[in-house]
Order: structure tokens, then C-alpha cells, then sequence
């Protein structure tokens, strides 16, 4: 007999909405995004309402008024009669170059301790252990922190250190930062720019067309001397036939602090320290991790061929790892950026110390800096993302 | 059927979006929590500091009191914030706090681009420089191309950039957060000079180990009147700090005092000091409060001066004259709008 009880009606009922599997999803979805939509718009709503009992518009302007502030450390031209933007422009130069500097260090610092970390010596591989776990479980400020006191108490005031220097007459630590020359340019100085460019240009079509070589001939060129060759020696010879119109700007003594020169202050230099040395326990991790994930078949293959054991490193196992390096390295980048936004904890002048420090409290202009401090860091993480993928991409294994 | 869900979903948000929390008035709101909420700073000898018992003490602090004992009839009625020079507005601005009682500047923007009220003037400061004396330094004038400690957040850091250029001279700045910090570096040697009003250059002076090693140059190069503020907005709730403050002064000219107070609002044959101890008239409850709240404030913390003498005066290790604190009738500029 039957049992089924459902009538043949198919018209649609409401309760449909969650009995039936049909629907049912639907219905999931909607009241998700209902809740999540509605969160936001209290947010947004309740922000404006707030500005609006409190008086104050939303507008932009304020970044084209004079600044007022002073800013230590600066790659670009800026004074406090500068407006806001400008500010914001050197606070974010000076995000970028801390960020890289601890990109590059972390990543040089990281790759040799994770490979050590793998050393058949035991001391040596239970020092980076706990080099690794010691670092990586201490919070960052607090190392940033730490840095920083080392450097303003390890290192000499100006006064002792023009007695001491590192380098007679160029280089000197302080405890306000490291004195070494910096450049100067007159003259022709563009031909010797010029020369280098063209040199790396050279050097990298020179690099192209011996590995092409070797891979149809087989024969291997010296081709670490040559690349230096090209792009030292016409750089040379240009900079000499043209009166040698770059010079060096020397940091001599002052009353108080040393003058000319460049200084790397200790702020920058603090930061850059700490920021590399906590990230380079995870990029040690990473590559850890990497290494371990290539079969050992490889390793012995590639001996039986004769190869010897560094070859077989950088020949066959890190290409392979590479692959699943670089994912993990990618958030990494992200990450160093992001915390560089500590930055102000010892004074240096971030994109978030300027836009989102001062320029933000002298102004009273909460939103307008937040969401574009936001939306910068927001463009900058996704552009990292967009080159490592992009190199990602190029390392991929190529399905043949 | 997936077309529809965004139009949907778009609709039933903005329908369950739009109410939004209105705010009452911040009398009403400290009244029911039972608590005053103030943003001190983080620590400054003599204005706002946590002694040895973890108890917030100072000079900001004991107005904050003084607004607890005349409200909710508690000095100990407050739940303290500190605040850097940067955090502060934020804080206050986004109702986290009720008063802000730190060493802040009334200025023009302050007042009418971040839309503050200022209650008046608890402090009138200048901006000074602090070295030490082994740098053979006499005047600011000589401290061209020195490094200079200074808190981020402040009016400070603009005057600053503004007499350095107006003399001609340039300087590097070491942003700092916290006075502490700002001790830190400059004892380090990191920075030449420190800047700050010079209540506070004297206050951090004054917790130095070698106090003598240390001078406070004599150029002041700014006004600094420092008050409490609150958010613009709510009148009632301005009205009642500003008075607060004034019948403290109010009370020091008339002698009044912590000790005597209660002796005075039952004897006293002044008319004023009547009114101001709600021994008559009902001046208390046009703003909100009981009629005694001044009496209330007087006794838990005393009056101007003696709050002033207590924290900062030449008894205390901050050893500060009360020089332009001083009530107008002593040749001060301290002065409160009559209480009637
Ligand atoms: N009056 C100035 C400066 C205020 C300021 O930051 N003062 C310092 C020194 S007097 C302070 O209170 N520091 C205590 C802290 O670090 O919390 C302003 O309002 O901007």
C-alpha cells in the first residue's frame, strides 16, 4: 500500500523554505548575508550618527593643510610647513623601506637557519631550534622593545662616538643611529647612472644566454665572474673618464649630533633588526618544511649521479621546494608588512605613526585617516600578494 | 531564485539597520553606572601617578574626584583611564571616557575642529626645555641641530617645529608616547633635550636621580592653559565640570577648605559661600546635582590651592611656585565667574 502522504499539490508552501533541500540553502544564505549585511550597516550607520551628534563632516581636506609636525627619519623632501599628504607620503616610504629591508634580511636570515636547522650536527641544528622557538614565542613588540634599549645603551652618544669611530672619518655608531657617507652627484653624474643600468640590463642577457648554452652544449662558463666583470668594470671606467662626478659626503662631528653624510637613525635600524630576526624564525620554518617535503629519492638520485652535496641543495632540492615555499612565504611578507606598523613603539615614523598617529590627533579626523591608512595597507598587502603569485606562478611545475 | 537573494538580503538590512542606539545624557549615564570614567595620563609625578597602593593620585586626578564626590557624593567613585598625549581625544571622543583631565591644551582646533568643550583652567603652563648641564647649554637659541625628545599627540611637537624655524635653526625629533619613554631616551642620551609644558619638565626633573645634573632652560616659548574638557554636546554635563573646577578656586579665595567646610556652610555669613555650600539657594540643582555637591567636592578633595599644595607646591618634590596659579586676588591669574 502506499504511505506516501504528500499530496500531488506541488504548489509551494513556506515551510518549504527549510524542509525542503531544495530551498533550504537558500534560505541558509539569505539570513547569513541578512546578518552580515545588517552588522555592517549598523556599523556605517551608527558611525554616522555619531559624527553627526558630535558635529563633525566627513570630508578630506584636512590633507592639504600644512602639517606642523617634523618627521626624524625621510626619503623624501618634507618640512612641517609640508601638508598632510605629504606626511602621510614619507610615512608610507618609510613603511615600504622598513618592510623590505626586513623582507630581503628575514628571508636571507630565515633560508640558513632553516637549512641548518635540518644539519646532521646535532649542536647546530638544537641551536636553531632554539633560536626558532625562542623567538617566535616572545611577542614582537616586546622584542622591538628590547632592540631598541640594546641599541641606545649599547652604542656610545655622539659626543664619545666621534672617538670611536667604526671607521675613521666615515662610519660611526651612535645610539641615535649609524653615520656612513652618503653620495654626492654633480657633473655628468647621469652617464655613470646610465652605464650601471645598461651593465644590469647586460648582465642579465648575458646570464640568459649562457644557461641556454649550457643547456644545449652542456658546457658550463664561470658565470658568476663574468656578471661581476660587466657590472663593475664599464661602470668604472665611465665614472673615471667623466672626472668622477659622484662623490662622497663624509659625517663629520657637530655640536651636538654628527652632520653630513647618511644616518640610518636607531629607530629605523631597531625596528628593521627586530622585525628580521622574528620573521626569520618562521621563514626557517617555512623552508624547514620544505626541504623535509622533497622525497629523499631526489637526494639520492641526484648523488648517484655524482653531484655533490651543495649542488644537490641548490640544484635539485630548493627548486622543488620552492614551490611549496613560497605560498607560506607569501603571507609571510604580508606579515612582516603589517607589523611594521609597531613601528611607532620606538618612535619611528611609519605610514601608521603619521596618518594614523599624528596627523590623525592633530586634525580630530578619526574616520577619514582609518579608513585610508586602511585602504593603503589594503593596496600594498594585495600588491605583494599579486607579485609573489605572479612569481609563484613562474616556479609552478609546468604540466607538459 | 539566486538573483533574488541580494535585493532580499539589502532590504531586511537596512529595515533591521535603522534604529540606532540613542545616547543619553552623560549625568544620567555616570549615575546609573556609578562610576565616573576620567582619562589621567599615564604617569606624571605630581598630576596624575599610581603610588605605592596602586591608588591614582595628583593634581589631574583630584579634579576627577572632585567631579565623582560632587555627582555621585564618592571621590572614590572613578574608574580611571591612562591616556597618552595621542590616545587621549580618541578615547574621549568616542564616549570611553566621560572627562579628560591630562594635561591637555586649550586650543582653537581642539575646541572647534575636534569638538571638545573646555571646562577652563586648571593650569596655566608654558612649553620649556629641559638639558643636561654637561652640554654647556644656557639658552634654547644654542640648541641648533640637537635631538630632541618629544610626545607624540601634542601641541607640543607643534610649537616645537614652529620655534625652531622661526629661530632659524633645525632640530631632529625622537617621537615618544609616554613620559616615561621620553625619561628613558633622554636619560640614554638618545635626545639632547627634552620638551614639554614645564610643570611637567619640573615634574620629571623632580623623579630624576640626579635632579642637579639637569636644567630647565629659560626660554618658554608658548602658552599652555591646561584644563579638563569634555565632548561638545551635552551642557549639562559641561556645565557641571566647569563648576566644579570654579567652586574649587571659588572656595580657596574665600577660604574655604576641606576642614572647615562644614563649619563654614553653617556659620559662614557670606552670601556667596552660602550659595556655593547649598546652605541656601538651589544652585546645585540647576545642574542636576544636590544642592551641597560643592561642599561634597570641597571635602574630599579641599580647594584649589590646597589640591595644588598638596601635589605640585613647593613642599612637593615637583617644587612648583604657584606664580600665574596663584588666585588673581594674590596676584595670580586664577579667577572664577562669581557663583550666583
Ligand atoms: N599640554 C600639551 C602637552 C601635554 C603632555 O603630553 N604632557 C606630558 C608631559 S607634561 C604628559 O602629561 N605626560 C604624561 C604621560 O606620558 O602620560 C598638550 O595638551 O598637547
Amino acid at each position: 500500500m502506499s504511505v506516501s502522504t504528500v499530496p500531488a499539490d506541488t504548489s509551494f508552501q513556506f515551510s518549504q523554505l527549510w524542509r525542503d533541500a531544495r530551498y533550504r540553502s537558500y534560505t541558509i544564505q539569505i539570513l547569513a548575508l541578512v546578518v552580515a549585511l545588517s552588522v555592517a550597516m549598523m556599523l556605517v550607520m551608527n558611525a554616522v550618527e555619531n559624527l553627526k551628534e558630535l558635529g563633525k563632516d566627513f570630508s578630506f581636506s584636512f590633507l592639504f593643510e600644512p602639517a606642523g609636525y617634523d618627521i626624524g627619519q625621510m626619503l623624501v623632501e618634507y618640512s612641517s610647513a609640508s601638508a598632510h599628504w605629504k606626511a602621510a607620503l614619507v610615512g608610507l616610504l618609510n613603511t615600504l623601506l622598513v618592510a623590505f629591508l626586513a623582507c630581503v634580511t628575514a628571508t636571507i636570515i630565515g633560508v640558513f637557519v632553516g637549512v641548518l636547522r635540518l644539519s646532521n650536527n646535532w649542536v647546530v641544528s638544537r641551536l636553531m631550534a632554539v633560536y626558532i622557538e625562542g623567538v617566535r614565542n616572545v611577542p614582537l613588540l616586546l622584542q622591538i622593545l628590547a632592540w631598541y634599549a640594546v641599541f641606545i645603551h649599547v652604542f656610545p652618544a655622539p659626543k664619545l662616538a666621534v672617538k670611536s669611530p667604526v671607521i675613521e672619518g666615515a662610519v660611526y655608531a651612535t645610539n641615535r643611529g649609524f653615520y656612513i657617507p652618503g653620495l654626492t652627484f654633480e657633473g655628468s653624474y647621469q652617464v655613470v647612472v646610465a652605464t650601471l643600468i645598461a651593465s644590469i640590463i647586460g648582465m642579465v642577457v648575458f646570464r640568459r644566454w649562457a644557461h641556454q648554452r649550457q643547456e644545449a652544449t652542456g658546457q658550463i662558463l664561470a658565470v658568476g665572474w663574468i656578471s661581476l666583470g660587466i657590472l663593475v668594470l664599464p661602470t668604472f671606467l665611465v665614472y673615471f673618464a667623466s672626472g668622477m662626478p659622484i662623490g662622497l659626503d663624509y659625517p663629520v662631528a657637530g655640536k651636538f649630533n654628527l652632520k653630513g653624510g647618511v644616518k640610518i637613525g636607531t629607530p629605523l635600524v631597531a625596528l628593521w633588526f627586530a622585525l628580521s630576526i622574528y620573521s626569520a624564525a618562521f621563514v626557517a620554518e617555512i623552508v624547514r618544511a620544505g626541504i623535509m617535503a622533497i622525497s629523499k629519492g631526489q637526494t639520492e638520485a641526484a648523488y648517484a649521479l655524482g653531484l655533490r652535496p651543495r649542488r644537490t641543495m641548490s640544484l635539485i632540492v630548493l627548486p622543488q621546494s620552492l614551490r611549496i615555499i613560497i605560498p607560506p612565504m607569501i603571507s609571510n611578507y604580508l606579515n612582516i608588512t603589517k607589523n611594521s606598523s609597531l613601528a611607532i613603539a620606538v618612535g619611528y615614523m611609519d605610514l601608521t605613526g603619521t596618518l594614523g598617529g599624528i596627523t590623525l590627533n592633530q586634525t580630530g579626523r578619526e574616520m577619514e585617516c582609518m579608513l585610508l591608512l586602511m585602504a593603503t595597507y589594503l593596496l600594498i598587502s594585495l600588491s605583494i600578494s599579486a607579485v609573489m603569485n605572479a612569481y609563484n606562478e613562474s616556479v609552478k611545475l609546468k604540466g607538459r | 531564485m539566486k538573483k533574488m537573494i541580494l535585493p532580499i538580503a539589502l532590504g531586511a538590512a537596512f529595515a533591521a539597520a535603522s534604529f540606532s542606539a540613542a545616547s543619553a545624557g552623560t549625568l544620567e549615564d555616570v549615575k546609573e553606572r556609578g562610576k565616573l570614567r576620567c582619562a589621567v595620563s599615564t604617569g606624571l609625578a605630581g598630576f596624575s601617578f599610581t603610588d605605592e597602593n596602586g591608588q591614582w593620585q595628583g593634581f589631574d586626578v583630584d579634579y576627577c574626584r572632585a567631579v565623582a564626590a560632587a555627582v555621585l557624593g564618592n571621590p572614590d567613585a572613578v574608574e580611571f583611564s591612562p591616556a597618552t598625549g595621542k590616545t587621549r581625544f580618541t578615547m574621549l571622543a568616542s564616549g570611553e571616557v566621560d572627562i579628560l583631565s591630562r594635561n591637555t591644551t586649550w586650543t582653537f582646533s581642539r575646541d572647534a575642529d575636534l569638538k571638545f568643550t573646555f571646562l577652563g583652567i586648571s593650569y596655566f603652563d608654558g612649553q620649556g626645555f629641559m638639558v643636561k648641564k654637561s652640554l654647556g647649554v644656557s639658552s634654547a637659541k644654542e640648541l641648533d641641530g640637537a635631538t630632541v625628545c618629544i610626545q607624540t599627540g601634542t601641541t607640543t611637537e607643534l610649537n616645537l617645529s614652529d620655534y625652531f624655524a622661526g629661530q632659524g635653526m633645525s632640530y631632529e625629533p625622537l617621537p615618544i608616547e609616554t613620559n616615561t619613554e621620553g625619561r628613558a631616551n633622554y636619560l640614554a642620551d638618545a635626545c639632547d633635550v627634552y620638551t614639554t609644558d614645564a610643570s611637567g619638565l619640573a615634574a620629571s626633573r623632580a623623579t630624576f636621580e640626579n635632579a642637579d645634573d639637569h636644567i630647565v632652560l629659560p626660554e618658554i616659548i608658548s602658552k599652555e592653559p591646561l584644563g579638563p574638557l569634555v565632548r561638545h554636546g551635552d551642557e549639562q554635563w559641561a556645565d557641571i565640570g566647569r563648576w566644579v573646577l570654579n567652586a574649587m578656586k571659588i572656595a580657596e579665595e574665600k577660604g574655604i577648605t576641606a576642614a572647615n567646610a562644614d563649619e563654614m556652610a553653617a556659620n559662614s555669613k557670606d552670601p556667596e559661600v552660602k550659595r556655593l555650600l547649598g546652605a541656601s539657594g538651589e544652585m546645585g540643582a540647576s545642574l542636576g546635582l544636590d544642592n551641597d555637591f560643592a561642599l561634597v567636592a570641597i571635602k574630599a578633595v579641599g580647594n584649589y590651592g590646597e589640591v595644588f599644595e598638596r601635589h605640585l607646591g613647593t613642599d612637593t618634590k615637583v617644587n612648583l611656585a604657584r606664580g600665574l596659579n596663584a588666585m588673581w586676588t594674590e596676584g595670580g591669574l586664577q579667577y572664577a565667574p562669581p557663583f550666583r
